[in-house]
């Protein structure tokens, strides 16, 4: 089964990028411009990968990250942080609300695509989906 | 018989004597250690002893027996019980420089010169009596010396120049001026004339104990031969027994009179106080004194007994001690009597007269020199001479009054009748120092009514019945009362008949004196002064030297010229040397403390007197008890502190509020920061997020070759419009700036609202068409065309911007925006745009117009846009002279009004000069 990947941005742009390179990868995309829609989609489709945005409408990333790995449900999933403000308070932040990955837009492409198969190569830390 | 020549030579040569001894001890210059002695102390107490005791006493034995005693036992209970009385008023006389008895109890109760006054002519008027008594000695014993004792008696009918009472009162007023009134003392202290009057007393005594022991082994043998033969002859035991049914009362009468006026006597309190040089010459004083009065009287019963045997029946009394050797052949012995007896009178005159001659000066003719001539008292530099003329026209006065007494009254009474209406006049003195030195409360005007109450009931009951008895007044005043009435009578005041008249006028006398002291100073209240002097004169043993209840200073240089006027200016400069010396201070020193204006103020009164000295001081000093001088001062202090505290208390609230204002400062700076902060954070941001879509969309060209055209050029079209927006932000950023920092060049003209709404939405069509939003522009009826007074650029920035704004916040897919332009005021357009968002809360009305404010939360979502663009909104509408505000439409959505000049007519279509690019070439726009 294909690993799946949520990826949650507010910028058409870039959602519209990201999708173009995970689907190119083989990996089952669904989408969301908010951070309740990115609660919503984990909690249906359970996917393997949150590409998670800091700085979203209604909810920040951060809150949506918290949110994911307060949810015993969602155990398995992993998570990465993408943020335009690259500052290590930022980093720390994302960290500390339980993220796996933390990425700075903007981001070398090759660089996210390596980071990310690492991440779906990896067994998962908590029974989910590996 | 002796010669009259050689009798009034020996008299001269006498009292030439003892001003030669006097003027002896004055010149040594050392006249304090001269008759710093108790013996002369004691000596000069003695001239208690006046030709009374001298004369008198034997003249009384001879008729009343041991009647003249009393006389002797008040003074002796006097100094021997009234110690403390004695001591106290020493005490009080010489820490408050007392010169007399006027001054002490003037002082006493607030250094009072009516009091004064009062004291110095009850005084007066009282010692008149007694100093006619030592005229009409003086004359007598001449007369009886010179031409026999039967002559004596028709002395009066003399003619005047024959008259020895008229040059005995010359000789003796002469005498008096050259003692008591030949210069002015600091202390009133007469050296001299205390030594003179102390050998006065020795010579008095040994003539009398001479003529006691003639009689006794000369005429007699022995005196147990004496009193044998006194007692086998007819009457002459009664003398030895009380007679009359008042005896006893008589006897505690004259006892307590004589008790009162052995202190209160002028010559007394002068030889006892004034010129008392140590106060412990007292404590020997109190058993001499009463030792010499004892040894004084020793013979006056023997040579009585012995002139009621041996003198024919009709002999004078009072001229035995002279008789007596006169007729048994003694003329020396004679000769020394007389000397004795001038001896007596001339110590009483001299002393009395400068002891009345200082109260009159000092109490009575400065204090009102200094009421009514202060001016030409002022201008004279020296005041000695001025005193002294004064003093010695007293003394002419007093002997004048005296001789005139003795010449019509005394007469007619014999010498011991004359004393006790003297006696009984100074004893009215007693009480006001009784009660002034151990009775705290007892007030001025008690003093004074009870002295005049005691003056006047003495006049009536013994002065004027005195007068009458010589006929210079009908004696129906004595027999029938003044005016007839009968309860008033002299002698039976009130019905009161059973006394002796001395008696009885001393009941009187005293009954109404302290009860007006007692009665009024419980009714009346004290000055401020005179509760200081009372506390003064009634605790003078606490120590406490001067209850300063008032702060005075004055000039030193003005002290002493004061000082000196009075003193001389050598003595007092002396004296405030000494002083300054004395309590270490600099004597050149320019300012007199309280310490030493007190100090001044007693050497003044050492020499006028202490009310005359007060008035005189309270001319130069700056201050008085409780001056308002002294009050303003203090208060001025206090208003003064009380403005320090309130110019305080107003710098500590300027503190407070500048503190405040830094807090707010500072919080103010910490908001910039922040703000700052979050603009940085923003920017960073909104550059980022088109940069992420730049880089990842050209690597994925990049990196896929093989995509199909339609996804390549719509990846490319991504690239170049986020490229676009970033050079927008950029833009934006820099034209804020630029803003900010007045850079920007403005070309004002009419602008037509509707032309340029127009514009606008034609600009921002694509987006609005993106958004689903449809546009309504609102003009007014045809002929109104709204025509601003504006540069068109910036006035379309403006709209581009709200118009930008409106969409960003309109529900996607329904959004409405609604543009409006009016001319709703003469000189004014105004122009609207609304959306149908969520809205603006009133709360935050104002703050989005603030730069970097963002709305947002959670029911908007992410804020969009970099925050600038209202700010930049405001910014331009300001600088056009115009105002924008939020209003809440009805309806909801967010409604933004802007209100700008209107052009006038006339400008319409000229347009201004244009000068550089405008400033905002770019719309304003945030497509997300």
């Amino acid at each position: 089964m294909a690993v799946s990947v949520l990826i949650v941005d507010d910028d058409p742009n870039i959602l519209m990028a990201l999708r173009f390179l995970m689907e190119k990868e083989g990996y089952r995309v669904s989408l969301a411009t908010d951070g309740d829609a990115a609660l919503e989609a984990v909690a249906a489709h359970r996917p393997d990968i949150v590409i998670l945005d800091v700085m979203l409408p209604r909810r920040t990333g951060i809150e949506v990250c918290a949110a994911i790995r307060a949810d015993p449900g969602a155990a398995g999933v992993r998570i990465v942080m993408l943020t335009a403000k690259g500052m290590d308070r930022e980093r720390s932040r994302g960290l500390r609300a339980g993220a796996d990955l933390y990425i700075t837009k903007p981001f070398a492409t090759r660089d996210v695509l390596a980071q990310i198969r690492a991440l779906a190569g990896e067994p998962a830390a908590g029974g989910g989906a590996g | 018989m002796v010669d009259p020549g050689i009798v009034a030579a020996v008299a001269i040569v006498y009292l030439l004597i003892l001003f030669a001894l006097a003027y002896w001890v004055d010149r040594r210059g050392q006249g304090e250690r001269a008759i710093n002695s108790s013996i002369v102390y004691t000596f000069s107490l003695a001239i208690y002893c006046t030709s009374w005791t001298f004369y008198g006493s034997v003249g009384l034995a001879s008729k009343g027996g041991i009647a003249f005693l009393p006389i002797y036992l008040g003074p002796t209970l006097a100094f021997a019980l009234g110690w403390l009385l004695l001591r106290k008023i020493l005490r009080v006389s010489k820490a408050n420089r007392i010169t007399s008895l006027a001054s002490l109890i003037a002082s006493r109760f607030g250094k009072s010169s009516s009091l004064g006054a009062l004291v110095t002519v009850v005084a007066l008027v009282g010692s008149v009596p007694y100093l006619a008594l030592q005229l009409k000695a003086v004359s007598t014993s001449f007369t009886v010396l010179t031409e026999g004792a039967s002559r004596a008696a028709s002395l009066a009918s003399g003619s005047i120049v024959g008259d020895a009472g008229l040059w005995a009162a010359m000789l003796l007023t002469l005498f008096a001026m050259l003692f008591g009134s030949r210069s002015i003392q600091p202390g009133e202290h007469h050296y001299g004339m205390v030594a003179a009057v102390a050998f006065e007393s020795m010579v008095k005594l040994l003539c009398l104990t001479a003529v006691g022991l003639f009689v006794g082994f000369g005429l007699f043998h022995g005196f147990g031969d004496l009193f044998r033969r006194a007692a086998a002859a007819p009457g002459l035991a009664d003398l030895f027994r009380f007679q009359g049914a008042s005896a006893h009362l008589n006897w505690i009468g004259l006892t307590a009179v004589s008790l009162m006026a052995s202190l209160c006597l002028p010559r007394q309190f002068q030889v006892m106080v004034v010129e008392n040089v140590n106060e412990r010459h007292l404590d020997r004083a109190i058993w001499l004194f009463p030792l010499y009065l004892l040894a004084i009287n020793l013979f006056v019963l023997p040579i009585a007994l012995a002139g009621r045997m041996l003198l024919p029946a009709g002999a004078d009394p009072d001229s035995m001690v002279l008789s007596l050797p006169l007729a048994s052949g003694a003329p020396l012995l004679a000769l020394l009597v007389f000397i004795g007896g001038l001896s007596a009178s001339a110590g009483m005159v001299i002393v009395e007269t400068a002891a009345l001659s200082t109260m009159v000066s000092n109490d009575l003719v400065m204090p009102a020199l200094l009421r009514y001539r202060h001016r030409q008292l002022a201008a004279r530099a020296d005041l000695i001479p001025l005193l002294l003329t004064i003093r010695r026209l007293a003394m002419v006065g007093v002997m004048g009054l005296g001789y005139v007494y003795m010449r019509y009254v005394g007469e007619a009474y014999p010498l011991v009748s004359i004393g006790l209406v003297s006696f009984v006049a100074v004893a009215q003195f007693f009480p006001v120092i009784l009660f002034g030195l151990f009775w705290r409360r007892a007030t001025r005007i008690g003093a004074l009514a009870g002295i005049a109450l005691g003056f006047l009931t003495w006049a009536h009951t013994m002065f004027l019945p005195a007068i009458a008895g010589s006929g210079l007044l009908p004696m129906s005043y004595l027999t029938d009362g003044p005016f007839g009435i009968a309860w008033l009578r002299p002698h039976a005041l009130f019905g009161l008949d059973s006394l002796d008249p001395v008696v009885h006028a001393l009941f009187w006398t005293m009954l109404l004196n302290c009860g007006a002291i007692v009665g009024l100073s419980l009714f009346t209240r004290q000055s401020a002064v005179e509760r200081a002097q009372a506390a003064l004169f009634v605790d003078v043993f606490g120590g406490a030297e001067a209850a300063q209840l008032w702060r005075r200073t004055a000039p030193l240089p003005d002290l002493r010229t004061l000082v000196g006027r009075f003193l001389g200016q050598k003595q007092a400069e002396a004296a405030f040397l000494d002083r300054a010396r004395r309590r270490g201070l600099d004597p050149g020193g320019i300012e007199a403390d309280a310490e030493m204006v007190l100090y001044a103020e007693r050497l003044l009164a050492g020499a006028i007197g202490s009310a005359s000295a007060r008035v005189l001081v309270s001319s130069v000093v700056t201050e008085e008890p409780l001056g308002v001088d002294e009050v303003m001062r203090i208060l001025d202090e206090t208003s003064r502190l009380i403005e320090v505290n309130r110019e305080l208390e107003e710098k500590s609230r300027a503190l407070e509020l500048a503190g405040a204002e830094l807090r707010q400062a500072n919080e103010r700076l910490q908001e910039l920061d922040r703000l700052k902060d979050d603009f940085v954070s923003t920017v960073n941001h909104e550059l980022r997020t088109p940069l992420t879509s730049i880089r990842s969309f050209s690597e994925i060209l990049r990196d896929n070759p093989q995509l199909d055209a339609g996804r390549r050029d719509e990846f490319y079209a991504i690239i170049i419009r986020e490229a676009e927006r970033l050079t927008r932000l950029i833009n934006q950023m820099l034209d804020l700036a630029q803003i900010q920092s007045g850079q920007i060049a403005t070309v004002i003209g009419p602008a037509d609202l509707i032309d340029v709404i127009d514009d606008a939405v034609a600009a921002t069509s694509r987006i609005l068409l993106d958004k689903g939003v449809t546009v309504t522009v609102r003009a007014p009826a045809a002929p109104v065309r709204p025509v601003a007074l504006a540069d068109r650029d910036l006035l379309m920035q403006v709209l581009l911007n709200l118009l930008s704004n409106a969409v960003k916040f309109c529900p996607a897919g329904h959004g409405q925006v609604s543009i409006s332009a009016a001319a709703p005021e003469p000189g004014w357009v105004e122009f609207a745009v609304a959306d149908n968002g969520p809205g603006i809360a009133p709360e935050l009305r104002d703050v989005v117009f603030e730069r970097f404010r963002q709305i947002g939360s959670s029911q908007t979502g992410k804020p969009s846009g970099s925050g600038l663009g209202l700010t930049i909104c405001r910014i331009v509408v300001r600088r056009l002279g115009g105002t924008i505000w939020v209003e809440g439409p009805a309806q909801g959505g967010a409604l933004i009004r802007v209100r700008l000049p209107a052009a006038t007519p006339a400008e319409d279509g000229s347009r201004l000069e244009r000068a550089p690019q405008p400033a905002f070439a770019a719309p304003v726009q945030m497509p997300k």
